[in-house]
């Protein structure tokens, strides 16, 4: 595939699903995953994975995981169109709609669009935890890890790089102890 | 999630236009905003924008900065994106905005970059395998962890709980396409919210 049909198809891959990204980036892992590794291949399962845990370790949005999934499908180009197409277009529209929706703040339409809305991107982006846990191909020991690192950050907030690297830690050891 | 406030019956006027926001250089804006994508890990992001934008600055209303929290929590897309486009949109245009953005994703961008060529390299080792596969779970756990916390108001009735239950069963497990479900569930959804919304006593 030429360089210009990936960049392309990244483009019309991201636009559609940055405008179904109710609740911000993470209500749309299920379906990048889907087309990442599935529909066009430009990685593996496990790369996926890996670059979802590196995202969540860099700085910024969780969403720079779509920068690395430009990444693995055409290098800086690709970087840099996955980026823009998820983080433009939507802009914009908010942008447009901020005024209008500034004058209707507090009325019923407002609330009902909140409370409307609201479990479906509570939905979505557990939806995509679960689409991380179960390819991940971690066990029980991953489904472990993920619930125990829910409740002590809902218990305490903590940085977040120590409950990765502690997450990293236990699962590694968790593997050496039972292989 | 924000509360909603008790609903009045008709829109609001915006109040008087403030006094005018001096010209701001495209310089500022990259101060503000490098800032905060070079550090912003995890959280907390909303509180840092409002203590400089709006008290310090005063470059939001605040009523402006409700609105685009709540936006954020409505409209699709990335919410300190909107953020940042929104504000720099309105002190200097679409330069604004595009510096705004760019500053704000500056380090992310090349430091994501950054770790996944390294990543590459190291790719091989079952030791880096296995420390990635944890942290991943354990990202998981910081998403769920905010969801858990800002959930709870939402998975407190019933409809919107079966709502949630409903698409975790079918995205989630089932992997059916996203798109359609959102395009069924989400106009349910707000449906049913319209129709139980409390009415004002009189």
């Amino acid at each position: 595939m030429r360089d210009e049909d990936i960049l392309l198809t990244l483009f019309l891959v991201f636009l559609p699903l940055s405008f179904m990204s109710l609740g911000g980036g993470a209500s749309i892992v299920a379906p990048v995953h889907q087309e990442a590794v599935e529909v066009h291949q430009w990685m593996t399962n496990r790369q996926f994975i890996d670059y979802f845990a590196l995202s969540r370790a860099a700085p910024g949005p969780g969403a720079m995981v779509f920068t690395l999934v430009g990444w693995a499908a055409a290098g800086w180009w690709g970087a840099l169109i996955a980026t823009l197409t998820i983080f433009v277009p939507t802009s914009i529209v908010t942008y447009m709609v901020a005024g209008a929706w500034n004058r209707y703040r507090g009325t019923a339409v407002h609330t009902a669009l909140e409370r409307g809305l609201a479990p479906i991107a509570l939905g979505l982006i557990t939806a995509g935890a679960v689409v991380i846990l179960d390819t991940s191909d971690t066990g029980p020991l991953g489904w472990a890890i993920a619930v125990g690192a829910t409740a002590i950050l809902v218990w305490r907030s903590l940085y977040p790089l120590w409950i990765l690297g502690a997450g990293g830690c236990v699962y590694l050891l968790g593997m050496m102890l039972l292989s | 999630m924000l509360d909603p406030k008790p609903a009045p019956s008709a829109p609001q006027d915006p109040p008087d236009q403030p006094p005018v926001i001096p010209h701001v250089s495209l310089f500022t804006i990259f101060k503000i905003f490098f800032p905060i994508g070079a550090l912003g890990f995890g959280g907390g992001l909303v509180g840092w924008l409002y203590r400089d934008i709006v008290e310090k600055r005063k470059w939001l209303r605040d009523d402006e900065f409700l609105s685009m929290v709540t936006l954020g929590q409505v409209l699709p897309g990335i919410n300190m994106a909107n953020f940042s486009i929104y504000v720099g949109q309105k002190l200097r245009g679409i330069p604004g905005a595009a510096v705004a953005l760019t500053s704000l994703l500056l380090v992310p961008f090349f430091f994501v970059i950054g770790l996944a060529a390294i990543y590459t390299e190291l790719q091989a080792y079952i030791l880096v395998q296995h420390f990635l596969a944890g942290m991943a779970v354990a990202a998981v756990g910081l998403m769920m962890s905010v969801m858990v916390k800002s959930g709870k108001r939402t998975m407190r009735k019933v409809t919107p709980a079966v709502i949630v239950i409903g698409i975790v069963f079918t995205v989630g497990f089932l992997r059916w396409p996203m798109v359609p479900v959102v395009l069924v569930a989400a106009p349910i959804s707000v449906a049913i919210a319209w129709f139980t919304r409390e009415r004002a006593h009189a």
